[in-house]
């Protein structure tokens, strides 16, 4: 593995970095059967985080933007500590923390807290507010009785919870889902930290309380200066309130910078879509067409080549299609079609599930009485109906074969995060190599 | 509009009994749909617009008391008894809700799920029948005809949506009452679904009220929006309209408040909508709003009608004759400590 002066982004100093993580890795494993758990077979692992690398530096807001499914949330627990990171490295404020026991990390934990979406859950409801807000000064033995309740009364105060005397002896029930996130806030605030990681700190509130919320972090931040990990499904408040963006899909970052850049200019289709999605209140617009079809696919079966290939509209030649595109197309096709001719498509067809099994060479098995002959029509008229279609792109060769056809699809070409301007991007269309492989087969093909 | 309203509820009031008073959670609202419209309601939460939602289609829980009517079909439906009510759902009247994943029943396929709706509805329909409605309102939803024997667990969020929808859409009903239907989904997939209920109207002719927090959806996916405070519409017209050029001062200020890529400012409203057992005398808003007259706190504001089926109840749009120059002087507010606020 690289060394960790190699590894750095080319952008960053080291003295100004807090938090260093280097291709880090966690991983879930996967429960499987009671008989694979007998013979003791590993049933496979979900890539929560897979292979990321980037800075935090000091005093600044990087925001970490994804859909669920995305690792986002796995990826902040790991840097705390609160999730065993499965390989590679986070450094906070140089010390490695992968690895540490408990004990040790409890030490570092009053100098990095959390923020958690949902306020109704994060606060117990049988403590008071000062109990709860005051807990973290019990637990590192900090202040207790008379000063613990003025130290609370302090954060209250700071978080705008004033005067702080009505909500001190209050139950988390007394208060609105905004005055429970600023006491949530305040108890991630009280033993002064240098790093807060908000995981989705407004979404569950409401639209108007959300502004108020986010005017507070970014008060707390300037008053002391802490660095915040602000992660987010929600690229329009990222917007307002990060200095750079990490874009994450399925585990890895495939758009890391600047905000202006990202926003001004975003490379990936990932970002481009993202951004394109989200609602406006603007009169002039109406809902956009043009979207990613499908959902973030399971991290337990990733797809080949580029995570985001089975969605995105720009994905080429190499960028991993494989034989579950194909079932995919063949059932969108199916759902626009009425039940009879949908049901003549499908007999020409026999068992599909074999192309479950992700393949780049694979076999579509011919219906019973049908012929490998009809089986390549069918796909010949899929394709005439939707030339466009990306996954065509990616054909190598349809064989027939007695009662089945042989399809072969290009070999994939795994994107590789590469500086593109002021940001990283981690997608085919911007890496020569990979074009150069789409030129490669052109040739050959011809 | 031209045709009938295919829902039209004037005067509609929900009260609940509580042990420390009365909520008005509805109190007096009237508004219309029309075939194959989609209206926008809008507000933070806490003003009711659920409650209004589940009062239109009588499914309220016990001690909530309902007053004024909701014309359908040139019935009303406030004071029907439950059996006729039943009849009304489904076929006429369709609800989706928030959740997706808490209102399948997990035991039971998809296809399942089609036939106890359809068969409880339509007792006619052969199972052929059964089958080619279920799926062909699955597949205008984007679901495979290869899925229809699957179970809920089996489907992404998204698609569980869709497949909520799909539910109630199979039985093709008149108006159709959408409640947060993409709060819990991400930014992708809720476009794509908001993309599915703006073809409704092209499809299936359906009015649709569409109840949300947020503004952008509305302006979206919206034809009309109503925009609802403590209880009562305050404003509601043509969304584009509504949008370009708030008349209420609690819509122009909910506006600002929604941070959008374009969002160059945080900006907050003051305060929290108030409770409704007591709410403030006059317009409810006077105590949060940034133009209020010293009118504003001691009578509530009649209908302005601004044309163009556009109406607002604030008295700044309300002529001189009826409020005098001491009525408009500005009104004193009182600090607002965060102690107050949501």
């Amino acid at each position: 593995m690289a060394t960790v002066d190699e590894a750095r982004p080319p952008d960053a100093r080291a003295d100004d970095v807090l938090v260093a993580v280097r291709n880090l890795k966690t991983y879930y494993g996967l429960r499987g059967s009671f008989r694979q758990r007998i013979f003791g077979r590993e049933s496979g692992s979900v890539r929560a985080v897979d292979d990321v690398t980037l800075d935090i530096r000091r005093g600044e807001v990087l925001g970490l933007v994804g859909e669920s499914g995305s690792g986002k949330t796995t990826l902040g627990r790991t840097l705390l500590g609160l999730v065993p990171a499965t390989e590679g490295s986070v450094r906070f404020e140089g010390e490695e923390i992968t690895g540490m026991s408990e004990r040790e990390l409890r030490r570092l934990r009053r100098r990095m807290q959390i923020v958690f979406q949902d306020p109704h859950a994060s606060l117990n409801p049988a403590m008071t507010i000062e109990q709860s807000v005051g807990h973290p000064l019990e637990i590192h033995g900090v202040a207790k009785g008379a000063q613990r309740r003025q130290r609370v009364a302090e954060a209250l105060e700071t978080v705008g919870l004033s005067p702080a005397e009505q909500f001190i002896d209050k139950y988390p029930s007394d208060l609105s889902g905004g005055q429970k996130q600023r006491a949530v806030i305040a108890r991630a605030i009280i033993l002064n930290p240098v790093l807060l990681v908000a995981d989705e700190p407004v979404s569950m509130l409401d639209m108007s309380v959300r502004a108020k919320i986010l005017q507070l972090m970014l008060h707390l931040k300037h008053e002391f200066g802490f660095t915040y990990l602000y992660i987010t499904h929600d690229l329009a408040t990222a917007k307002f309130f990060c200095d750079r963006i990490a874009i994450l899909y399925l585990g890895r970052i495939v758009e890391i910078g600047p905000s202006e850049a990202i926003y001004e200019d975003p490379k990936h289709p990932y970002t481009k879509a993202l951004l394109k999605a989200i609602p406006e209140p603007d009169p002039r617009r109406s809902v956009p067409r043009d979207l990613p079809r499908g959902e973030i696919p399971d991290a337990a079966r990733p797809p080949l080549g580029c995570s985001f290939h089975p969605r995105c509209p720009a994905a080429f030649e190499v960028c991993g299609w494989e034989s579950r595109d194909l079932r995919d197309l063949l059932e969108a096709r199916w759902a626009r079609m009425a039940e009879a001719e949908y049901e003549a498509e499908q007999a020409v067809l026999g068992d599909m599930s074999r192309l479950d099994e992700s393949s780049t060479s694979f076999r579509l098995d011919a219906g019973s009485g049908r012929s490998a002959e009809e089986v390549a029509a069918l796909l010949a008229r899929v394709r005439s109906d939707d030339p466009a279609e990306p996954f065509w792109r990616g054909l190598r060769s349809i064989r027939e074969i007695e009662r089945h056809v042989e399809v072969e699809l290009n070999e994939p070409y795994a994107p590789r995060l590469l500086p593109v301007g002021s940001v990283q991007v981690e997608c085919n269309l911007y890496d020569e190599d990979a074009l150069q492989q789409v030129e490669t087969l052109a040739v050959s093909g011809s | 509009m031209t045709s009938e309203p295919v829902v039209s509820v004037r005067d509609l009031r929900v009260y609940y009994g509580t042990l420390r008073g009365t909520v008005r959670a509805v109190d007096g609202v009237s508004l219309e749909i029309g075939e194959g419209e989609v209206l926008g309601l809008v507000g933070e939460s806490g003003c009711g617009k659920s409650t209004l939602g589940r009062g239109i289609l009588g499914l309220l829980p016990e001690g909530a008391v309902t007053d004024g009517e909701v014309l359908f079909g040139g019935r009303n439906l406030v004071g029907m008894s439950d059996r006729e009510l039943r009849k009304f759902r489904g076929p006429d009247l369709g609800l989706i809700f928030q959740e997706p994943m808490t209102r399948l029943n997990p035991l039971m396929r998809i296809d399942q799920h089609f036939a106890e709706t359809l068969k409880q509805h339509e007792p006619g329909l052969n199972d052929a029948e059964v089958r080619r409605r279920s799926l062909e309102t699955l597949g205008r939803m984007g679901i495979p005809p290869t899925r229809f024997k699957q179970y809920p667990h089996e489907f992404s969020g998204g698609m569980r949506q869709r497949i909520m929808i799909a539910l109630a859409l199979v039985l093709r009903p008149k108006l159709l009452i959408a409640d947060e239907p993409t709060t819990s989904l991400d930014v992708i997939v809720e476009a794509q679904i908001l993309s599915i209920l703006a073809d409704l109207r092209r499809d299936f002719g359906t009015a649709l009220l569409l109840i949300t927090h947020n503004l952008g959806i509305v302006a979206e996916a919206c034809d009309r929006v109503a925009v609802m405070y403590a209880g009562q519409i305050v404003e509601e017209g043509d969304a584009r309209d509504v949008f370009s050029e708030p008349a209420h001062p609690y819509t122009r200020e909910l506006l600002r408040s929604t941070i959008s890529l374009d969002t160059t400012e945080l900006h907050s409203i003051p305060g929290a909508p108030p409770n409704l057992i007591t709410p403030p005398p006059g317009c409810r808003f006077h105590p949060r709003c940034p133009d209020a007259m010293s009118v504003c706190a001691t009578t509530f504001p009649p209908q302005e009608d601004l044309g163009g089926r556009r109406r607002v109840f604030c008295w700044l749009h309300t002529s001189d004759e009826r409020v005098g120059p001491v009525d408009r002087e500005p009104l004193e507010r009182e600090e607002l400590a965060v102690a107050e606020e949501a």
